[in-house]
């Protein structure tokens, strides 16, 4: 008893630096200015202005679309590119497939930052800076696919093969296998990989303000660090309404489909 | 018999379902990790409008340059605190939450949250909280300790983006090493226990060695991701106070985008690469070696 009591204690006591922060952020963004370094959980009085300021200062509604239309179409490019190519390294036998697999497995050596110069120029040399294409084009087919490749191929490979045999046997050709009877299976690691991605593109912050100039073109990310004074400094509670209304959607799709979350994560951690 | 046979068909569905990500790998990776190479030896001001090849003369700037060496041991640090306190808390609360207690799908909700918070807006919060009249002294004021003002001294400036990536990311280490922690066969403990062995000689013998391929895993992601860690930085300390929080991706930045030194920001790129390959490669070795159940 008194060891479940001490279990207990230990988790709630850890758990303070997990949830505090996102507790403060959104409370913090409901007091007045003045209170901003006060202590207390609760706002002593309850205001929703810093909210509508957010929008005054900034285009936040379209940097709100742009964040999530560019991670909607990274994730849907990604699970397609990824299932794709996993899938025939993992189960279709062609001549130079090992070595057309170490080509593409070197992504997983090069961080993005490394190749961000030539790219810029690339990009650049196209007209293409200050516009969306960088932000979607590269994750999709670049480095950041790597680990997504890697986690459906570990996925394809643990797949029994009878089922696709029987399907053969039915007259399926190739394409229709994959369709039919593969990708279906495969929605627990589609299901990770979808998570890694938008996360992942949600959160891109080098890539936008190397390629973004305009405040309409921003992404959530940088839009959150443009709160600032005529002095340049932080207007602090005008950030945590941002930062708020940036953070509690992400949170909230978590906490309803949690169990699909972190059962699909857990599984690419184990196979992978 | 047709041309088209079964096999040729299946060749050709293969090469078009590795197409995208191929062709995508040249263009975006393998490409523009050859022209870094090429940069590096060109002096190359993108403000003066100058490009003129130099030979080896960056890396010799490199070699000599006294910011880039802060800068390899800021990342030293900001590398190994991350991975030690990120791998060595992530079990700690996985071990928790795998003992028979009611209530711990609350409890990993709550320490998975920060993973799913949006990176600068995270950053951003700590950012106040770490301000010296924030809620982080005011926590150490109700114990009446003077707290420091974190992000303007050099070793709380360390330890404070070291502890808001570690906060940030637990959760995610902890989902892994739980699932793991779920895959060790009940049997062995009870056999150990027969055996006399007491809790903390099974975590050493049996949890440690039976976990091993997800702590070479978590570990290859922590330390490779450590060496990309940007926003926070950014945010938060902007690489100071001096060089005590430039790490290597920041300098890059500094170098290529502030100063506008392209051909010396591609030499810093090389050097990451270099890096990041060696480390990656070094553990991969170490697999081999250490971890238990490798088919």
């Amino acid at each position: 008893m008194s060891r479940k009591v001490a279990l207990y204690g230990l988790l709630c006591l850890l758990c303070v630096p997990f949830v505090f922060p996102t507790w403060w952020m959104v409370t913090s963004s409901m007091k007045p200015i003045s209170e901003i370094f006060s202590e207390s959980l609760l706002p002593s009085e309850w205001t929703f202005s810093t909210y509508s300021q957010v929008f005054r200062m900034q285009p936040f509604g379209q940097q709100y679309w742009n964040s999530l239309y560019i991670a909607v179409i990274v994730t849907a490019g990604t699970m397609a590119v990824a299932a794709m190519a996993g899938y025939a390294f993992a189960r279709i036998r062609f001549p130079g497939q090992n070595a057309l697999f170490v080509v593409v497995l070197t992504g997983l050596l090069i961080p993005s930052e490394v190749t961000i110069v030539p790219l810029f120029r690339f990009f650049q040399s196209l007209g293409l800076t200050n516009t969306h294409w960088p932000l979607i084009i590269v994750p999709v087919l670049g480095a950041p696919c790597v680990l997504a490749i890697f986690i459906m191929r570990q996925f394809f490979l643990a797949l029994p093969p009878e089922l696709e045999e029987a399907a053969r046997m039915d007259g399926l050709g190739r394409a229709g296998i994959f369709c039919r009877v593969a990708l279906p299976l495969a929605r627990p690691a589609l299901g990770a990989v979808a998570i890694f991605t938008f996360l992942h593109s949600w959160n891109l912050y080098l890539e936008p303000i190397v390629y973004l100039s305009t405040p309409d073109m921003y992404t959530l990310p940088q839009a959150l660090t443009q709160f600032v004074d005529i002095y340049g400094g932080p207007m602090w509670n005008v950030q945590l309404a941002a930062a708020t209304m940036t953070a509690v959607p992400v949170l909230v799709v978590f906490v309803l489909a949690q169990r699909q979350f972190i059962e699909g994560l857990a599984h690419t951690g184990v196979k992978g | 018999m047709t041309f088209w046979t079964y096999r040729r068909r299946d060749n050709l569905v293969g090469y078009l379902f590795v197409a995208p990500a191929l062709l995508g790998s040249l263009a975006f990776v393998l490409i523009p990790l050859g022209m870094v190479g090429w940069y590096s030896l060109n002096e190359w001001n993108v403000l003066g409008g100058t490009f003129e090849f130099i030979g080896t003369e960056n890396y010799e700037r490199l070699l000599a340059d006294e910011k880039l060496r802060e800068s390899l041991v800021a990342t030293a640090w900001f590398a190994t605190g991350l991975m030690v306190l990120n791998l060595s808390l992530a079990l700690l609360l996985a071990v928790l939450l795998n003992q028979k207690l009611r209530g711990t799908t609350l409890f990993r909700t709550l320490f998975f949250s920060p993973v799913l918070v949006s990176l600068v807006a995270w950053t951003l919060v700590w950012q106040l909280m770490l301000q010296p009249e924030g809620s982080v002294n005011g926590l150490l004021g109700l114990f009446g300790a003077d707290g420091p003002n974190w992000l303007r001294g050099e070793t709380t400036a360390m330890v404070s983006v070291v502890v808001v990536q570690v906060v940030k990311n637990a959760g995610l280490n902890m989902v892994l090493f739980l699932a793991a922690l779920q895959g060790v066969p009940a049997s062995l403990y009870e056999a150990a226990k027969i055996d006399g062995a007491g809790p903390w000689t099974r975590f050493l013998r049996i949890t440690i060695p039976l976990i091993s391929p997800t702590i070479l895993l978590t570990s290859i992601i922590t330390i490779v991701g450590s060496l990309q860690v940007f926003a926070q930085i950014a945010v938060l300390t902007q690489g100071g106070p001096g060089t005590s929080t430039t790490v290597l991706i920041y300098y890059l930045y500094q170098q290529a985008f502030q100063f506008h030194h392209f051909g010396y920001g591609a030499t810093i790129s090389v050097l990451l690469f270099v890096i990041v390959a060696a480390l990656t490669l070094l553990q991969w070795r170490m697999r081999r070696r250490w971890v238990l159940h490798e088919s």
